[in-house]
């Protein structure tokens, strides 16, 4: 008896720290800022009530052209992002997906970019990227390439920061699917090779089947990773020049912290939060339709 | 037959090292660059093996306030770490191994909470933690960060227990173990590898985020990322001093990719996967 009690109160009694901290510290942050995007409140005072103004902060947003922009440069930087990250991530997995010599080194090598600080990879690429006398400039004249101005053009700065992001997650994308390639059943390859199937026949019809689960995953996780970065954008651009770079996170980072707006910054919080929901949804959604088959 | 699966072998092995070379290029020229006068960072063709170089490290190291932003960064990266992995191991334990009722939803939420951007908390955040006295504090910033490693932590820990044959614990149970027991004689020493995995995994998130430490963060509590972010202004910039400063913030990130990488790789593909 003392046992079934003790046993119904311990998952409770462990959980409880869990719980709590992530109430305290996660959800009530979360929920109060959900509430703020009703409200006009400066962060100038502070001191002062929020007032409440319905739906006026999200009015404003829809008629202002910045954020329209905003909505548009996040959906170029993660489409852009996660297409070419799974791809050059399945293409090098699927070169050295044989045993390479000396494959454990060069494994190792891969996991740098992604453990290294987003501020780092920002301040490293901003000096490649710089106009004047940075590297990429340099790599490119040995080529016969005349120079850019990469950051501080409006037509290059997302497409800079876009390969920086690339740079940075490929090798994790890739990390995930060869591991993910390693896992396809080896009898089946047989079966296919006995059966005199080509390489691209296997690959289509064994291999990517296969790993259909793995790639909804990578795909999931980096699409909603990639709509939540923002730091190497505010360390290589800070969301310029213009507003070329200012997906919606580094929105609402100026409006809040900079244009002390509270008000606006948790409305399009929230915009981008129902974004991510709606994204997530729709990649699990399109998932379980396949499973029927 | 075998003469082109060698020439197989060694194309592949070329592409390897074109890509090994795109992945390391980046981070070679923050080496490099961290041994140069800010004159030579300028130089055209830029020097791509100049001498090891320490003046811009005995500058950072001295003059920057160096150690008070060390100091912060590794208090708050331990104190993250010890706690937030405390805390998962026990309420992994428990929903990996009862059912009871509200575990699907404290799953479910974990989830949605590993979902929101940091800078959809900061803003809140900035206003409560101002309210409650906790800005510009170690333990606020511990906090937050204990907040936001929670949720993979959960998740990874909760699958790495899972993993673990039952039936250990289960004889132990008959035996009259109390729960408590089976948890830290049988269970964490089993899922050591786990454990480790989740701790590199959260250090790094404490010692890399950057966001919420220039927040909550002031003069005398900043961290390292936010004060590499403060050598940062219109007017020009210092880049072998800023490099040096890179580079020391990625020493972690070197020793955590050579030293236990294999290790790493086999917990984040496996947390990935099962998931």
């Amino acid at each position: 008896m003392k046992k079934s009690i003790s046993k119904r109160l311990f998952p409770y009694v462990f959980s409880t720290p869990t719980i709590i901290l992530m109430t305290i510290f996660m959800g009530f942050p979360i929920l109060y800022g959900l509430i703020l995007g009703f409200y006009r409140w400066s962060l100038a005072d502070l001191k002062n009530a929020p007032v409440f103004v319905g739906l006026q902060n999200f009015n404003a947003l829809f008629q202002n052209p910045q954020f329209w922009s905003s909505m548009k440069t996040t959906i170029i930087f993660v489409v852009s992002v996660v297409f070419v990250q799974l791809f050059l991530g399945l293409v090098i997995a699927l070169l050295l997906e044989k045993n390479l010599p000396g494959i454990r080194f060069f494994r190792s090598i891969f996991m740098l970019p992604v453990m290294i600080s987003p501020v780092v990879v920002g301040v490293i690429w901003k000096y490649i990227y710089d106009a004047n006398f940075g590297m990429l400039n340099y790599l490119l004249g040995l080529i016969g390439v005349p120079p850019g101005t990469w950051l501080s053009n409006e037509g290059t700065a997302l497409l800079s920061v876009i390969i920086t992001e690339i740079w940075q997650w490929t090798p994790f994308v890739f990390l995930i699917l060869l591991s993910g390639l390693q896992s396809v059943p080896g009898d089946l390859m047989e079966a296919a090779v006995v059966d005199g199937a080509s390489y691209f026949q296997t690959l289509i019809h064994v291999k990517l089947p296969c790993m259909k689960n793995i790639m909804h995953l990578v795909l999931t996780l980096r699409m909603i990773e990639s709509m939540r970065s923002m730091v190497v954008i505010f360390i290589m651009t800070n969301g310029g020049p213009g507003i070329s770079t200012m997906t919606l996170p580094m929105a609402i980072y100026k409006n809040a912290f900079v244009n002390q707006d509270l008000g606006s910054a948790s409305a399009t919080a929230i915009i981008l939060m129902i974004l991510l929901v709606l994204l997530t949804v729709f990649v699990k959604g399109g998932k379980e339709e396949d499973d029927k088959h | 037959m075998k003469t082109r699966s060698t020439l197989w072998t060694v194309l592949r092995l070329l592409v390897v090292l074109l890509i090994a070379i795109v992945i390391l290029f980046p981070v070679y020229i923050m080496v490099i660059t961290s041994f140069k006068t800010s004159n030579q960072a300028f130089d055209m063709p830029p020097a791509f093996f100049p001498s090891p170089a320490l003046f811009n490290y005995r500058a950072v190291l001295t003059e920057l306030n160096f150690m008070r932003y060390l100091y912060n960064s590794l208090i708050i990266s331990l104190g993250t770490t010890a706690v937030s992995i405390l805390v998962c191991i026990m309420s992994g334990y428990a929903l990996a191994r009862f059912n009871f009722r509200g575990a699907n939803i404290l799953s479910v939420s974990i989830v949605l909470i590993r979902m929101v951007p940091p800078v959809v908390i900061a803003v809140p955040m900035y206003i409560l933690w101002t309210k409650f006295g906790l800005t510009g504090s170690l333990s606020g910033m511990i906090l937050a960060y204990i907040g936001l490693t929670i949720p993979l932590n959960v998740w990874m820990l909760t699958i790495f227990i899972k993993e673990i044959p039952f039936e250990l614990e289960a004889a132990a149970a008959i035996d009259g173990c109390g729960y408590m027991r089976i948890l830290w004689s049988i269970v964490v020493p089993l899922i050591k590898p786990g454990i480790s995995v989740s701790s590199v995994f959260t250090f790094r998130t404490a010692w890399n985020e950057f966001l919420l430490a220039i927040i909550l963060s002031n003069r005398s509590t900043r961290t390292l990322p936010a004060a590499v972010s403060l050598m940062i202004s219109d007017l020009g910039i210092n880049w072998g001093q800023i490099m040096a400063m890179a580079t020391i913030i990625a020493i972690p990130a070197f020793i955590i990719t050579f030293a236990c990488s294999k290790n790493l790789i086999t917990g984040m593909t496996a947390g990935a996967i099962k998931g």
